[in-house]
């Protein structure tokens, strides 16, 4: 078998004293979506935000491509899409604009904003100041990032949060078209999702 | 792309979106100046009226004012990048966090620095500077503003996490603040009782010159930290 995309071994958490998640194994391969499940303050999110790289709570061993992480960071961190609880759109930039500045930042070059925004529904929206847009649309502006990005895997934290049913049809179609494409998605989320090539993991599995 | 040609529109894009949201919020680079013309302006009425004592506080007051203007600027540099997330990607995107913190501050410098140089010849008249001073204040200001604002911004970084830090960053970088005004209000000084000074200005390029290159690398750092917490 070829080897995953992402492998994480031994991974360990340890918060205010208590021990959130310890010995966490689990590989990624291309067209695979794995779903964090767990109650509330398990530590889906510490999870997801280690292995991005945000944070340093979680510790353990990352592979990416069969290679150590800390070796391929930046071709790590341009494979790696990080969709988090907050929509990283400013207010005070249009849709265009907020996008424009993500695909100048993350070079992903070719990606056209105007058919993202298109696509996420927000067509009609590009120039008017985020400011004036609902929470559902601030997140749909987030989840055109996911379009416009080269990343083979998708770490999205709640994406579901605050779109409405059309948007969360339109996001699992999206999950649907990345895996077909042989990308990678690895979530938290309390809904169902309706695609057939989910699997779960369980924290709480592993306290 | 080659990665220089990809850093390159990486930097410009965040310089770009820097200049767009300090000129959308124009609030943020008005209050500094608003704030140095309305402290100085409170002088005459507090000391004194009479010009030759005022003289003598200018190059003092201008750069004592200016400086508190550049600390009042710095506590909202990355609060609302903090506040909506906009944070991570600066940090998740595969170039080195160093150069969007340096384009992020040049551009904070650019609309709260450079305008503060350009206000101070009407300080200085108000304040009764002698004139000859004048060319020397506005210089000694946009070396000083920068090492000012570079250091406030290490400050920010490490406070953005804290609800009221405020205080904190206050207490951090006034410190660090000191030998840029020992040097920038000495410049003036100097100039107004006629003396060359070049040793000063020389000086005051020299923080700007490892604040620019030095203060990023410490933000950027900090900003890391603050992140995680």
């Amino acid at each position: 078998m070829s080897t995953p995309l992402l492998q994480v071994d031994n991974f360990h958490c340890e918060r205010d004293d208590r021990v959130l998640f310890r010995n966490v194994h689990f590989a990624l391969n291309g067209g695979e979506i794995l779903q964090v499940v767990g109650h509330n303050g398990c530590g889906k999110t510490t999870l997801l935000r280690s292995l991005s790289g945000l944070s340093t709570y979680a510790n353990g061993n990352i592979t990416w491509r069969g290679r150590q992480v800390s070796e391929v960071m930046p071709q790590y961190r341009r494979e790696v899409l990080f969709h988090g609880h907050l929509a990283a759109v400013k207010h005070l930039l249009s849709p265009r604009e907020n996008l424009r500045w993500f695909v100048d930042i993350f070079n992903s070059d070719g990606g056209d904003i105007d058919a993202a925004l298109q696509a996420v529904g927000l067509f009609g929206y590009e120039d008017i100041p985020c400011g004036n847009l609902s929470a559902g649309q601030l997140r749909r502006v987030a989840l055109a990032r996911l379009l416009l990005s080269p990343a083979m895997l998708w770490v999205l934290d709640e994406p579901f949060t605050a779109i409405d049913v059309h948007g969360i049809a339109m996001l699992q179609e999206m999950l649907q078209q990345h895996i077909g494409k042989g990308g990678a998605v690895l979530l938290t989320s309390h809904q169902s999702i309706d695609v057939p090539e989910v699997r779960s993991l369980n924290l709480e599995m592993f306290k | 792309m080659s990665a220089q040609d990809s850093l390159m529109v990486g930097m410009w894009a965040t310089l770009r979106r820097e200049l767009t949201l300090l000129w959308r919020r124009k609030s943020d680079s008005l209050n500094p100046l608003l704030f140095l013309l309305m402290v100085s302006s409170l002088f005459p009425l507090g000391v004194s009226p009479a010009p030759d004592v005022l003289a003598l506080l200018s190059p003092g007051i201008i750069w004592v004012v200016a400086l508190l203007a550049c600390l009042l600027s710095t506590e909202s540099m990355f609060r609302s990048d903090y506040d909506d997330g906009a944070l991570e990607l600066f940090l998740l995107n595969p170039q080195p966090l160093y150069f969007h913190i340096l384009v992020k501050v040049l551009a904070h410098w650019l609309l709260t620095g450079i305008p503060l140089a350009v206000l101070s010849p009407i300080i200085a008249l108000l304040l009764n500077l002698p004139t000859e001073a004048i060319p020397i204040l506005v210089t000694s200001l946009v070396l000083g503003t920068a090492p000012l604002v570079f250091i406030g911004a290490i400050g920010a970084a490490l406070t953005v996490g804290l609800r009221r830090g405020g205080v904190l960053l206050s207490l951090i970088v006034l410190p660090l603040y000191v030998p840029v005004l020992i040097f920038g209000a000495d410049a003036v000084k100097r100039a107004a009782e006629g003396s060359p000074v070049p040793g000063q200005l020389a000086i005051l390029a020299a923080f700007f010159m490892l604040s620019f290159a030095l203060a990023p690398l410490a933000a950027a750092g900090a900003l890391k930290i603050s992140v995680d917490s």
